[in-house]
């Protein structure tokens, strides 16, 4: 079986953002970019899974500039066997996924493994829009996966607690941060990553149309909290939840 | 062309989350029909018939609709699509996997959590974590959204008294089967609509030590939620998680005990009206958001606090 894994290039986790004066968006010049949190589990999973000989071939995919090709030799560091960058910038979830769709033809692929979502725009969008394209189960916010003989049953985190679901492969799985802890890739791997093949490609040669349906008017920060005051003993903090802030 | 929320319910009763999903809709013009989509849910189609505002409940029953699968819950709302031109949910765990599958079968680009409506086609929506907040325009002609449901107060439970109509499942995909789920049980206030919320991080050192919150908790009728970290670390159960990529909580009260404050966690609660922090190291970030700041052991401190707060 072949897995695709996609990969995005954001903002690391630990960069504390900062919003352009002139409102037009979000200032990524000069600031550390990493693999996105969810598609480093993402490529965990399928890496275990190709360990475990459920999987052939990891290939890794990245839609976003030039740059995005340390993301994928990251992902190929890991463990993926080979990676694939769609050279486009600015592409909105819908037009990921049917570039997604168009890889996964091409390559017969039978599994997708995706972040549950990119912590810059925090759509959570992909893989479910992915899933509706190919018409493929999909298992979102996963925590436990059980790939088996034409099946894949995946635990997933919801709202009231775990909710387990079982799917008809080929399907489409999106990642929950209690999944897997991913692994840091060896000086070695990272070596090996280097010389592992790395196609590039555009959406014009894959024949899709990533036109925006969206504009950003302004992007702008929230409303500041400021910080209140500290308070001296366990006594005054009621009094001032009681009286002064009147909420118990 | 009017507005589809889609109702969030366990098919006996329908989830405070619909609510929210209905004042946001309110936003966007009167003619409100809620769809419920479920097996043996005649019970959340009535609650959602009582929603003021409403004018008319589809009500879809079948067993492929029993367990919200979105391989089959997709494709009904998708047939709806053509005669409304805003679908909308509130962004739960069943709005978050549901609705972007619907928005690709219609050939939409979804805009998620939206914050508000400030336009027909202009929505404000969190992104990078609710640390930069965008205003973006859809050239799409159905809207499909999800609404962050702290953004919008839920609309009354009563007073309404829309008709019901029943409508066809369009089928069981054969894509996916409901196996089971693993529910958390609780008699206290549900995380998300809590008016009042108390949480532990790591300073809480343990699961067992989490009955410190709860004796404030029973008192004050509030919620139990945790950090990452202290879910990580397997203190609680997954879906206590207050943060970016767990729950967004807004209550009127906020008590976050042990808890440092990392921007994930920041992330889901900074909207509470109140927010105070517990915590024994006096330079910890979550008190830069708080109002009400307590630097000492908590071990010693909650148990206090439940004495005082019990003798009012």
């Amino acid at each position: 079986m072949r897995v695709i894994v996609p990969v995005k290039r954001v903002i690391d986790y630990n960069v504390k953002i900062r919003v352009k004066p002139d409102g037009t968006g979000v200032d990524t010049a000069n600031v550390k970019m990493s693999m996105n949190p969810f598609d480093e589990i993402a490529v965990e999973e399928a890496v275990r899974l190709k360990e475990a000989g459920k999987v052939q071939e990891v290939i890794a995919v990245s839609v976003g500039p030039a740059q995005a090709q340390e993301t994928i030799r990251t992902a190929l560091a890991i463990g993926a066997d080979r990676g694939i960058l769609v050279l486009e910038e600015g592409v909105e979830p819908l037009a990921v996924a049917k570039l997604l769709k168009a890889l996964v033809e091409k390559e017969s692929v039978e599994l997708v493994i995706l972040g549950k979502q990119a912590i810059d725009d925090d759509s959570n969008q992909t893989g479910q829009m992915l899933a509706a394209l190919l018409g493929w189960g999909q298992a979102t916010f996963a925590s436990k996966v059980e790939l088996g003989e034409g099946k894949i049953t995946v635990t997933r985190e919801v709202d009231g607690g775990l909710e387990t679901d079982e799917l008809k492969l080929p399907a489409i799985v999106t990642t929950d941060l209690r999944l897997n802890e991913p692994r840091y890739a060896s000086l070695p791997n990272i070596m090996k990553a280097k010389k592992k093949q790395l196609d590039t490609v555009s959406a014009a040669d894959l024949g899709v149309d990533v036109s925006p349906r969206l504009t950003t008017l302004k992007v702008v920060e929230p409303p500041k909290r400021g910080a209140g005051v500290k308070v001296a003993s366990v006594q005054e903090l009621v009094d001032k939840l009681k009286n002064e802030a009147k909420v118990i | 062309m009017g507005i589809l929320v889609i109702a969030e319910h366990d098919n006996q009763s329908l989830k405070a989350a619909t609510r929210n999903a209905v004042t946001a809709a309110t936003k966007l013009g009167s003619d409100i029909t809620v769809l419920v989509a479920g097996n043996a849910c005649q019970a959340a189609a009535e609650a959602a018939a009582k929603i003021p505002g409403v004018t008319k409940v589809l009500l879809a029953e079948a067993p492929e609709l029993a367990h919200g699968l979105p391989e089959n819950v997709a494709p009904l709302i998708a047939a709806l699509g053509q005669s409304h031109e805003f679908l909308i949910a509130t962004a739960t765990s069943f709005g978050k996997s549901t609705m972007p599958r619907v928005a690709a079968l219609l050939d939409v680009q979804q805009i998620s959590e939206i914050m508000s409506v400030e336009g027909p086609n202009t929505f404000t929506r969190p992104i990078y974590a609710g640390n930069a907040i965008a205003t973006v325009q859809t050239a799409d002609k159905v809207k499909v959204l999800t609404v962050r449901g702290t953004a919008f107060d839920a609309a009354p439970a009563d007073g309404g008294s829309a008709p019901i109509e029943k409508i066809a499942s369009t089928g069981d995909a054969g894509l996916s089967r409901f196996v089971g789920q693993e529910l958390s049980k609780s008699e206290r206030p549900e995380l998300t609509s809590a008016r009042r919320v108390i949480s532990g991080g790591r300073g809480m050192q343990n699961g067992e030590n989490f009955k410190l919150l709860e004796a404030v908790a029973d008192k004050i009728g509030a919620a139990i939620g945790a950090s990452r970290a202290a879910v990580d670390a397997g203190f609680v159960p997954n879906d206590y998680q207050v943060g970016q990529t767990g729950k967004i909580v807004a209550p009127d009260l906020y008590i976050a005990v042990g808890i440092s404050g990392a921007i994930q966690h920041l992330a889901g609660m900074k909207d509470s009206k109140v927010i105070v922090a517990i915590n024994k190291d006096s330079e910890a970030p979550i008190f830069s958001v708080a109002d009400y700041g307590l630097v000492g052991d908590l071990f010693k401190i909650m148990p206090e606090l439940a004495e005082e707060i019990g003798k009012a």
